[in-house]
């Protein structure tokens, strides 16, 4: 029997990688549509990360649309998203990190070694505030028009494509 | 033309690698000797059309060849002449046939250092090599040819991933896959071992100089990668846990191991199946590794273009090689023979190494695997994250530390512990002593400072110990095998000490400097001249200038750069550090914070961070020393 455990292990283990081939080939992460859609964004009553390039703070999202994407130090999909995400604050749309569970000091040294895209960034350490958010996981990315009204939301690692058809309509139509 | 050559001589590859597979082993399963005997001139040629191959797939990318899709993807004409030629392993059909060419050499390599083996084993082992052979063979010509046209052709190639443009990239690849595929020779032992159904201790003599080889560039790949990921990535970390990472290190655990068991069983016969399930396991892992990285079955900053097609297909190879050898361990795996020791021996201390090292491997898949098991099971999205690798690791490695000092001073069959513990225990006062020093002096974390100086003293004055004992003992008399032990004994001192100190007493500061401005970080003093932009081969930076200097006494001036590729693309950031035995000091350059000439800079002062890969320098050193040992030059046939 104990001879038989090595295969049968790697029977197991076999199994959930063919599980996650296939899943990876037709992924669709948005199919969860969020409460807040059409609603006001909950107010960010959040500290503030501060980092030698921040230049924006919470008051100065007031009557301005921007992207909030949440994400943290240790999600690795994160960095997947990074270029886009750094694309888009380049292009010129202000995009707001929501730290979410993590400590300042991992957070700071992981936008030092990606690079930071964010005009400003808020910490959730415990996840506390994220409830009233709904977001369960990390990334995930909002669209917020300058009424405060929350337009769209993506859940999992943005794309390219996801930027030029969701996003990038949706930022042009708000107010 | 030339690529067409290419692709030919990867197709004659093929059909050798098939050839290989099959005719010697059905030699030695019919006992036909002249089957038997065409493993050799057919290893020498495999290697030969597969080199052609890597040539002609080289000179394709010398000659700015766009025509060739993976070259107009991988390079550019203003790309240095050295990363032209390392861009042939910069990304997945090209790191793939580097795959093929490092296995194909292992593969003559054996042909030639096997004079001595009975014929059928030499057979038989050359021919499980030319297996998997096969296998990356047919991936390579079915999913990801690498000398596929585009036409028309381009003018201008995209360029290297700036990432990869580095001297300290060149060798990571290759060392790894040195290291990976080397563990392909135990494992082709070990499955010879279990078609002829009995375990006989001269083929693990004989395995063992080739595990240690692979073992030791495995290691040196490893700290290479985190040497680079160190002064590259821009944030002075040095291991991340990324799944990758994880992917190298699961072998290198598990080979580590491998070592250890299979000297076990070479002078005592024990564990004879333990090592072959190691062997096993080690090779594996490193397949597990290529699936990872490839498939797109986990995002990591790695990944190479995954593709669910490739990923299918490496999978199914992977559950032929690793299910087929598990099936024929279950079948054929021998009694355990060997001779009976008592619980205080050697061998129990052996057995405890080996728990504890594959216990860190199970812990680093699970690890690694959990986010999918998550998503498949429906629980969400989940990352693991630094945290709990880092704290298991720590679990399960610090009895490891306790008890290296002990296994070389014990003997074989039966050892009275406490006669170790009598000549230990000063030495481990000592240790604890000093971590108590250490740990009331510490500015910050003084926990980790304690392990840190506990640690190194303990592993050092235990190894020294030993040495000391065996002077008194055998006068004097050092074989390489036990001279090797020591080095790498004494790697995993430097090794704790450097990784710990680095991890407990850095001092990093982010700050937003403006030109004239001084900033103190430790005892240091950070003085930021300003940035001037200057242009390289195929970018321009902007660089810094910052003047670092200990009280009065001047250091030098570190010049980091921000890095913008003219192919385009995100900037890189290059750090710059002025490094010392003692510490190193890093300054990485942000962003821009106004117009007047602001930038934003990290400081940081890493103390003892060298000894990290000074460590991992003597353990490989340590493993490669082995192999010189008389044991292993014995020639003929007897046991």
């Amino acid at each position: 029997m104990s001879r038989l455990l090595p295969l049968l292990a790697f029977i197991a283990l076999a199994l959930l990688l063919f599980v996650g081939v296939r899943m990876n080939s037709g992924k669709d992460n948005s199919a969860i549509p969020s409460p807040l859609l059409g609603k006001a964004a909950p107010e960010l009553l959040l500290p503030e990360l501060v980092l030698p390039e921040s230049h924006l703070g919470i008051a100065d999202l007031k009557g301005k649309a921007y992207v909030l994407n949440v994400w943290g130090s240790w999600c690795v999909s994160c960095r997947v998203e990074h270029p886009v995400i750094t694309e888009l604050a380049q292009s010129g749309i202000m995009v707001v990190g929501y730290n979410y569970k993590d400590s300042p000091e991992d957070a700071a040294r992981w936008l030092a070694r990606y690079g930071n895209p964010f005009a400003l960034v808020v910490q959730d350490r415990d996840g506390q505030a994220a409830l009233d958010w709904g977001i369960y996981g990390a990334p995930e990315t909002f669209v917020i028009d300058a009424a405060g009204v929350v337009r769209f939301k993506h859940i999992g690692p943005l794309t390219p494509e996801i930027v030029q058809e969701k996003i990038l309509p949706v930022l042009q139509e708000a107010p | 033309m030339l690529p067409e050559l290419g692709q030919m001589a990867l197709l004659i590859a093929f059909v050798l690698s098939l050839l290989l597979g099959t005719l010697p082993l059905w030699g030695a399963q019919r006992g036909n000797v002249a089957l038997q005997l065409t493993a050799r001139p057919l290893s020498f040629a495999l290697l030969a059309a597969v080199t052609v191959s890597y040539i002609l797939l080289t000179m394709a990318f010398v000659q700015h060849d766009f025509s060739v899709a993976y070259v107009a993807k991988n390079s550019n004409t203003l790309l240095p002449v050295m990363y032209q030629v390392s861009a042939v392993w910069g990304a997945h059909e090209g790191s793939l046939l580097l795959w093929v060419l490092t296995l194909c050499v292992w593969i003559a390599a054996v042909a030639v250092f096997s004079k001595n083996l009975p014929d059928v084993v030499h057979a038989r082992v050359l021919a499980i090599m030319g297996l998997v052979a096969l296998g990356f063979l047919a991936f390579t010509v079915i999913t990801s040819n690498p000398f596929e046209r585009m036409l028309p052709a381009p003018l201008e190639g995209h360029d290297l991933n700036p990432l990869l443009q580095d001297p300290g990239l060149i060798f990571h690849p290759p060392l790894l896959y040195i290291g990976y595929v080397g563990f392909s020779v135990a494992f082709a032992f070990a499955i010879a071992a279990l078609i002829e159904g009995h375990i006989d201790t001269r083929w693990i003599r004989w395995a063992r100089p080739w595990t240690n080889v692979a073992w030791a560039f495995l290691t040196l790949g490893i700290a290479l990668g985190s040497f680079w990921a160190y002064y590259e990535l821009g944030w002075g970390g040095w291991w991340f846990w990324d799944p990758v990472e994880n992917a190298s290190f699961m072998p290198w655990l598990v080979g580590a191991a491998l070592l250890h068991s299979q000297a076990t069983t070479e002078k005592r016969g024990s564990f004879s199946s333990w090592t072959l399930l190691l062997a096993i396991a080690a090779f594996s892992l490193s397949l597990l590794g290529t699936f990872l990285v490839r498939s797109g079955v986990l995002t990591s900053v790695h990944a190479f273009a995954s593709d669910p097609e490739r990923g299918m297909f490496i999978l199914a190879f992977l559950c032929c090689v690793v299910g087929g050898s598990l099936v024929l361990f279950a079948l054929r795996a021998p009694k355990e023979a060997g001779k009976p020791f008592q619980w205080q021996s050697r061998e129990s201390l052996l057995l405890l190494n080996n728990l504890l090292l594959t216990a860190a491997a199970a812990m680093v898949l699970l690890g690694t695997l959990y986010p999918l098991l998550a998503d498949a099971l429906g629980l969400g999205k989940v990352s693991v994250g630094p945290p709990y690798f880092g704290k298991l690791f720590l679990i399960l490695m610090a009895p490891l530390v306790l008890l290296i000092p002990f296994g070389p001073l014990s003997r074989w069959q039966r050892e009275n512990l406490s006669d170790i513990a009598r000549w230990l225990a000063p030495w481990l006062a000592l240790a604890v002593l000093i971590a108590v020093i250490a740990y009331f002096r510490a500015p910050q974390h003084p926990l980790k400072s304690a392990m840190a100086w506990f640690s190194g003293i303990w592993l050092a004055l235990g190894t020294a110990r030993f040495v000391w004992h065996r002077f008194a003992q055998s006068q004097g008399r050092f074989t390489a095998e036990i001279i090797g032990m020591v080095t790498a004994h004494a790697g995993v001192a430097v090794f704790c000490f450097g990784a710990l100190m680095t991890e407990g007493l850095s001092v990093e500061k982010d700050v937003a400097a403006k030109p004239g401005q001084s900033f103190e970080v430790g005892d240091y003093r950070f003085t930021f001249l300003g940035v001037t932009e200057v242009a390289g081969a195929n970018f321009i930076a902007q660089r810094g200038d910052i003047q670092i200097g200990i009280g009065e006494r001047h250091l030098g001036i570190l010049h980091p750069e921000k890095r913008q590729y003219a192919s385009g693309g995100s900037s890189m950031t290059e750090a710059d550090m002025h490094g010392g035995l003692t510490r190193d000091l890093y300054v990485a350059l942000g962003e821009p914070t106004d117009n007047a000439g602001g930038w934003a800079l990290r400081l940081h002062v890493k103390p003892f961070v060298r000894w990290i890969w000074f460590g991992a320098i003597l353990m490989a050193l340590g493993s490669l020393i082995v192999i010189f040992d008389k044991r292993f030059k014995r020639k003929g046939h007897e046991a």
